[in-house]
């Protein structure tokens, strides 16, 4: 790893004034993939401002919303009684994320700012048409995630708090890759009153995207069988040493067609 | 910069390169070498420790993140000569071939077995996928961890 200074602020507002102090500074949120990543040399900053100091890991839950404070843990979120009871399918999947020494460490807030194709809460951050609330702005979801690694968020700009809606039901299933417990495909499904929303993790070329051939289908008949003749077209999605794009788009039919039991 | 860190019972405040990762730290600066270095990704967990009461990797955190923390390895677990009955049990069920991986075993088994005292061999083997073993097969890990977790509960 190279040269580089750290700081924990006690406050956003301290750890954003922090961060403008430098060129290079890069905002720590668990460090499960920062720290790797600057040991490998895979990237650099010369200074991390640590945001565990800054009072943003909660959890509060009204009968119609989730309010997920960034600097939540994976661990923290799976056990939460709460969320379990309100919206059992994100705790299910903050309880598959990495293993459970990564779950106590990661963040919901790390895991979307870095965005990475395989990570699985931008999938139901998406689907469920979560609002990503930062020291700036309120974010939603269609317009928060914008590509591989990439996300609108400005240089400084940090993630406080994700808001999910409560739907009538919502599941998520993955089929994680052996070795490193990323999805190969992660499929979160959503029944809410106006609809159904899907969207897919770890097989877009572009990150996680809505999967509307899917949509279309169940929107109009919410039924077991309805998706066993679709054909998922491979398009846009990863062809990689892991699998080919056709291997991945026939995972997303078969995510989905397993994730169906759940919604009807 | 300076840190303080109370490990295995034992305050201690050092001087440190902000970089320093908190896995280097035990081991060179602390000479607690029973944490190992198993690989350069953060994917085999040779190197869990306990940080605060959670299973960590400790070469996936900076010392500096632990500066004010409460940490045990596995040099901190076993009281006087009474092994901790995950050692123990390791020891009895011959849960290692050459070693390497087993404090992280260890380390991350006793948490796995704490939140959750009556853990089935299922969600041993599921628990267990941070700690990669290259000798075993996992089936005598598996075996000590049940045991310990039978003396752990009862």
């Amino acid at each position: 790893m190279y040269d580089l200074q750290y700081s924990k602020p006690s406050s956003v507002n301290d750890a954003v004034a922090e961060i403008k102090k430098s060129s290079d500074a890069k905002f720590l949120a668990g460090g499960m993939t920062m720290i790797p990543t600057l040991k490998a040399r895979l990237s650099s900053a010369d200074m991390l401002v640590d945001l565990k100091g800054s009072n943003l890991s909660y959890i509060s839950v009204s009968s119609s919303e989730i309010s997920i404070g960034s600097m939540t843990r994976h661990c923290d979120v799976a056990s939460s009684s709460d969320i379990k009871g309100s919206l059992p399918a994100l705790a299910k999947l903050a309880g598959g994320i990495g293993d459970h020494m990564v779950r106590s460490c990661g963040t919901i807030g790390g895991s979307l700012a870095n965005n990475d194709p395989a990570a699985c809460y931008p999938s139901a951050v998406l689907a469920l048409g979560a609002t990503v609330v930062t020291n700036e702005r309120s974010l939603k979801a269609d317009d928060f995630f914008e590509g591989m690694f990439e996300t609108a968020l400005n240089e400084d700009e940090v993630i406080t708090e994700v808001k999910f809606s409560i739907p009538e039901k919502a599941t998520y299933i993955k089929f994680p890759n052996p070795a490193s417990r990323y999805a190969m495909v992660g499929v979160f499904m959503v029944k809410k009153s106006d609809g159904i929303s899907v969207a897919v993790t770890g097989a877009g070329e572009n990150g996680v995207f809505r999967c509307e051939e899917i949509e279309n289908v169940l929107n109009l008949n919410l039924a077991l069988d309805a998706l066993n003749n679709i054909q998922i077209s491979h398009d846009d999605l990863t062809s990689d040493m892991h699998a080919s794009a056709a291997y991945r788009a026939n995972l997303i039919r078969e995510m989905a067609k397993q994730g169906l039991k759940d919604l009807i | 910069m300076e840190i303080s860190v109370k490990i295995n019972g034992k305050d201690i405040k050092a001087d440190i390169k902000p970089n320093t990762l908190l896995s280097t730290f035990i081991r060179e600066h602390l000479n607690l070498t029973g944490t190992h270095i198993g690989c350069d990704t953060s994917q085999c967990g040779a190197c869990a420790i306990h940080l605060n009461g959670d299973a960590v990797k400790s070469c996936a955190i900076l010392a500096a993140q632990a500066d004010g923390s409460e940490i045990t390895t596995i040099e901190g677990i076993a009281s006087g000569d009474k092994l901790h009955p995950m050692q123990q049990a390791f020891h009895e069920n011959h849960g290692l071939q050459c070693g390497y991986c087993t404090p992280g075993m260890v380390m991350s088994s006793i948490k796995l077995v704490e939140n959750n005292p009556n853990i089935s061999e299922d969600e041993i083997r599921k628990g267990l996928e941070g700690n990669i073993c290259r000798c075993t097969g996992y089936h005598n890990i598996v075996k000590s961890i049940k045991q310990a977790a039978s003396v752990m509960g009862g």
